[in-house]
């Protein structure tokens, strides 16, 4: 085998165009690091097990390092990079996280803003048991989930009463 | 923890697959992802080709014809677990999915990859052995079809051929008002079950089983259907000392052991989930 099995790709990430070329071996997170310099979206066992590198493909989360990067051709992708309005703002999301102490080191949380990202929209009006559902594919190591979990209450009902 | 190198061939159709497979050597299937790609990660699997099926839309989705019911290997778990056609005519599937993996997964993984992946403690090839499943596979030119019963030949290993692809499986659904029951122990929501057992029945007017199929998850390399319980219950009068017995009995059968669980932790397991599973389907069941 001679390394190099190049693809051409043309993908969306946070609604920017990008056209690029990949090796077929790269993951889709290694591909947002290295290639795109979009450092956000973490990598920590990188065989599917801590949900640091979820991002959204086509408005789904998925294991960033389980999905190869030429698999995202001609998709829209979605990363942490992606939630705060400005450079000085956070969404209704972060700003929750932060209020809450939803997090503490932070090598977990690009994955799980992202997680909720999708959950949220998916289910606006959560029980506390459905947002711990949610998350048992993000492994947290610092804050024993409670402040997570706080923040997507909180969030899930700013973003009710807001009508987003 | 990096992929050795491969060369990577996206398809659009199952005719553009079957007919590359039978061209390429060495090569692997890959579906959701879900389970290969971490493999691949940790070079447990090298492979010289990858045919990546998630463009072939012609091996998506549910289809369903009368009591029949058929998926192809591509749709993924979500979408199945979103299915108002299996929501309504097998809901132990839904039941089970929600115990499958985390959403992140079920996103992307697929029917065909759980069957092909055939982990012993895997949800999917246990509620296809359920429903008395039908396996089908294509190759370049041909066809053919396996009962769920034949499918595994050994640990991890199903019957497929190297140049077939799992394409669907399919299964007539039990009756409406049929009573059904999934329920796993594992370490933590959407981990790998220690034990794991599905359950369906149907009850006439006088409480009297007609019809039952169990299945138990983990105990072997495949999914067991216990078939001499499921006939020892067929035609008595449900209830909770009958479903205790049947529960006692499943500990006569051999189950795997490994280094973190003894066969007698799992004996334990089995016993307890059959019983309470048992009560929980005949409880949902319509009488009559
Ligand atoms: S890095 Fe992808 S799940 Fe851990
Ligand atoms: S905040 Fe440190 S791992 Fe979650």
């Amino acid at each position: 085998m001679t390394d190099g099995d190049m693809h051409e790709v043309s993908l969306t990430v946070n609604g920017v165009q990008y056209d690029e070329t990949v090796e077929s071996r790269w993951s889709l997170a290694d591909f947002l690091r290295h290639k795109l310099r979009l450092t956000g979206t973490h990598l920590g066992c990188e065989h599917g097990v801590c949900g640091a590198c979820t991002v959204l493909l086509n408005g789904r989360s998925v294991r960033g390092c389980l999905t190869l990067a030429v698999q995202a051709n001609e998709k829209s992708v979605e990363t942490v990079e992606g939630l705060a309005p400005t450079e000085t703002e956070l969404n209704v999301l972060q700003q929750a996280f932060w209020e809450n102490h939803g997090l503490q080191c932070g090598f977990c949380t690009p994955g799980i803003l992202m997680t909720l990202t999708e959950f949220l929209r998916d289910n606006p009006d959560p029980s506390e048991t459905e947002v711990r559902e949610a998350l048992s594919g993000n492994i947290c190591r610092c804050t024993g989930y409670q402040g997570i979990v706080a923040a997507a209450m909180d969030a899930a009902e700013k973003l009710r009463n807001s009508g987003q | 923890m990096k992929p050795a190198p491969f060369q990577y061939h996206r398809v659009s159709s199952l005719p553009e697959a079957t007919t590359l497979m039978a061209s390429l050597d060495n090569v692997r299937i890959l579906a959701g992802g879900q389970s290969l790609m971490p493999m691949m990660n940790m070079r447990y699997v090298m492979v010289d080709h990858l045919i990546d099926l998630n463009d072939a839309t012609d091996l998506a989705g549910i289809r369903v014809d009368g009591h029949s019911i058929t998926i192809g290997a591509m749709t993924r778990q979500r979408d199945i677990l979103e299915s108002f056609d299996v929501a309504q005519r097998a809901p132990v599937i839904v039941e089970a999915l929600r115990q499958v993996g985390h959403i992140q997964t079920r996103n992307r993984g697929t029917i065909g990859g759980s069957l092909s992946h055939l982990d012993p403690a895997a949800e999917l090839p246990g509620l296809m052995t359920l429903h008395d499943a039908m396996v089908t596979f294509s190759k370049e030119g041909d066809q053919r079809t396996v009962a769920m019963d034949e499918f595994a030949m050994g640990y991890m290993t199903p019957c497929t051929e190297p140049d077939e692809i799992l394409t669907e499986i399919s299964f007539n659904s039990w009756p409406v008002g049929h009573g059904f029951d999934f329920r796993e122990f594992a370490q933590r929501h959407g981990d790998f079950a220690i034990v794991g057992v599905g359950t369906l029945l149907t009850l006439n007017s006088d409480n009297r089983i007609d019809r039952i199929a169990a299945v138990l998850i983990g105990i072997d390399y495949k999914p067991v259907r216990i078939k001499e319980i499921e006939e020892a219950l067929t035609g008595q009068i449900a209830s909770e000392e009958l479903f205790r017995e049947a529960g006692e009995s499943v500990r006569k059968l051999n189950m795997m052991e490994d280094a973190l669980i003894p066969e007698s932790y799992r004996k334990q397991l089995a016993s307890v989930l059959l019983r309470r599973s048992l009560i929980s389907a005949s409880k949902r069941a319509t009488r009559g």
